[in-house]
């Protein structure tokens, strides 16, 4: 039943990049290429896109899905636990300081700000590995972060920088080259191959941090490898496309009535159907007319995301949600 | 494996005071108690999961926390009082979350612990059901399955009848004659001191985290335990194997309802 749905996203997914390519302010027609650009246009600045549509959205659906797994709840995102604001606080004081300029520096600030956040959430959680000094860790974490981002904010320089930064926030492929694929595609791979590593341990949680140990968890393994894994995948996707939510939210709950629900047989779906929903959202984007540009995908997401939201907290209400 | 497995001298504080417990496989131990006697932090500070003040849990002479995780996954079959499952599984899934433990077992050996756990807990007809759509009985039967599946040596429950039927529970009874009978282990906490004295090789009595009696059922739960320990009045009626407890004395049956009234 898994194959199933894998081979049926996967399938999607090959449908669904070659029409990404073809569709943005400029519609290329594939059977009369009249546009001298269409190559340039394909190859410099649409495949790098898409290819970072999809590789954020796999690193996302699968960072969300583990992340639901390991603290059952599926209210659970991968933002939630101060790595997105860590990297988001790396990214704001790059502009700060004026390095965002240089080509490499600001993904790398931003990369920094995810390992502090990661190395804080670690230490504070750690010893004895439980979720809910886990989830209040990260809270902490999240909250002074962005405390410190906002304060960084408040003393930018100059207004110039203060609207690059809030622009860069709001979270967007546009404009990203081969370059950004190349630092986040490594670093979210490795993520979500920590997390299918973690499976197993995820799927024993199912009954309860008391019995997943019973059958053999560790639980400061099992936290350290969720530490690393959401960390690469948050971490890189920030420092390239700044902050991106409610994907690793809405994705597992989407594709979890496909599966058999444990939390191991939701991680290679989620992640496809990550990519196509990040991969949809930026067509979205691109083909949508805006005065002054482009709308940038984290609203996009966001505009999504919270009816769904909505939706779903409305279904709990009335305990239906599964 | 050695044949003996235990606590001993475990203090736990504010729940358990020096606390001994020795088990042998082939046989069916019970601990009971009042409520907040500690029984349910001795069975999982057996289980590895509650790391004691002092003393420490034993297996064959050696200390549990020397064995590792995995293979005290692999011994060690426990039920947790208060189960939880997450995700709306199947009952079939559910089950075989019970070979966690054995990732290198093959395939087929998993498939037919799982069957066996589900023939024995009788599931056949829930299998493919999601728990939430199931009773608390049912559910319960499913999260023993889940422990029956993976054929530990040792099978360790807290409260496994609480929610059973009497069938139900007297079938989960028969299995874990049966495997006490083919060498396993089994520790229960028990509640229902009825089942504890007919079903039970030995008893361990706590109170406020203390051994109050310990041994065979007939001596560990005789009245003058029950009603000091328990506090409660109360004699046993039957043969041995069928023993029912009366509790509470006699109470006087004649009412004065004229004076009842003033």
């Amino acid at each position: 039943m898994n194959l199933r749905l894998v081979l049926l996203l996967a399938l999607a997914l090959c449908v669904a990049v070659p029409l990404s390519l073809l569709a943005g302010r400029v519609w290329i027609n594939p059977f009369s290429p009249e546009l001298h650009s269409a190559s340039t246009i394909l190859v410099e600045l649409r495949m790098p896109r898409a290819v970072l549509a999809l590789v954020l959205g796999a690193g996302l659906g699968a960072a969300g899905a583990a992340m639901q797994g390991y603290l059952r709840n599926p209210l659970a995102d991968p933002g939630l636990f101060g790595i997105a604001p860590g990297a988001a606080l790396g990214a704001v004081l790059s502009f700060w300081t004026g390095y965002a300029s240089a080509p490499w520096m600001l993904p790398v600030f931003a990369l920094i700000g995810a390992g502090g956040a990661m190395t804080l959430l670690a230490l504070i959680a750690g010893r004895g590995g439980g979720v809910a000094l886990f989830t209040l860790a990260g809270l902490m974490v999240s909250s002074l972060a962005g405390a410190l981002m906002s304060l960084a904010i408040s003393l930018t320089p100059s207004p110039f920088a203060m609207s690059e930064i809030v622009t860069w926030m709001m979270g967007s492929l546009a404009d990203r080259s081969w370059r950004e694929v190349w630092i986040a595609a490594p670093l979210t791979l490795a993520g979500i191959g920590v997390l299918l590593h973690a499976g197993r341990d995820l799927d024993a949680m199912t009954l309860g941090e008391m019995a997943a140990r019973s059958l053999g968890v560790e639980p400061l393994r099992l936290q350290a490898l969720m530490i690393l894994g959401a960390g690469l995948i948050v971490g890189s996707g920030v420092a390239v496309a700044g902050i991106i939510g409610f994907v690793g939210l809405m994705v597992p709950h989407l594709v979890r009535p496909m599966t058999d629900r444990k939390p191991s047989s939701l991680i290679v779906p989620s992640a496809l159907a990550g990519a196509l929903l990040l991969l949809f959202a930026d067509c979205l984007c691109r083909i949508m007319p805006l005065a002054g540009g482009e709308l940038r995908l984290g609203i996009a997401l966001s505009l999504i995301g919270a009816p769904f939201f909505l939706r779903l907290l409305l279904k709990m209400r009335q305990g239906m949600v599964a | 494996m050695s044949f003996g497995f235990g606590a001993d001298n475990v203090t736990v504080a504010g729940r358990l005071d020096g606390v001994s417990l020795n088990c042998r496989r082939g046989m069916i131990t019970a601990i009971c108690g009042p409520n907040g006697a500690g029984k349910s932090t001795l069975l999982s500070v057996m289980a590895g999961l509650v790391k004691p003040d002092s003393g420490q849990a034993v297996m064959g002479g050696r200390p549990l926390a020397a064995v590792s995780l995995a293979q005290r996954a692999q011994w060690l079959g426990y039920l947790p009082q208060t189960p939880e499952v997450a995700w709306d599984v199947s009952v079939e899934v559910l089950i075989s979350l019970g070979r966690l433990p054995w990732r290198d077992a093959p395939a087929a050996e998993a498939q037919d612990a799982i069957e066996d756990a589900i023939a024995a807990m009788d599931l056949q007809d829930l299998r493919h059901r999601p728990v939430s759509t199931l009773s608390g009985g049912e559910r319960a039967r499913a999260l023993m399955a889940r422990v029956l599946a993976t054929q530990p040596g040792w099978l360790l429950a807290d409260e496994p009848f609480a929610s059973l039927d009497l069938a139900h529970g007297l079938a989960l009874m028969q299995r874990f004659r049966q495997q006490a009978r083919a060498g396993k282990g089994v520790v229960l906490v028990l509640h229902d001191l009825a089942t504890a004295m007919n079903h039970a090789d030995q008893v361990l009595v706590l109170a406020k985290g203390r051994v109050e009696a310990e041994g065979p059922p007939e001596m560990a739960l005789s009245r003058e335990v029950i009603s000091r320990v328990w506090n409660c009045p109360a004699h046993w009626l039957g043969e041995p194997g069928e023993r029912a407890l009366s509790i509470g004395a006699p109470a006087p049956l004649a009412v004065d309802f004229r004076q009842g009234f003033v």
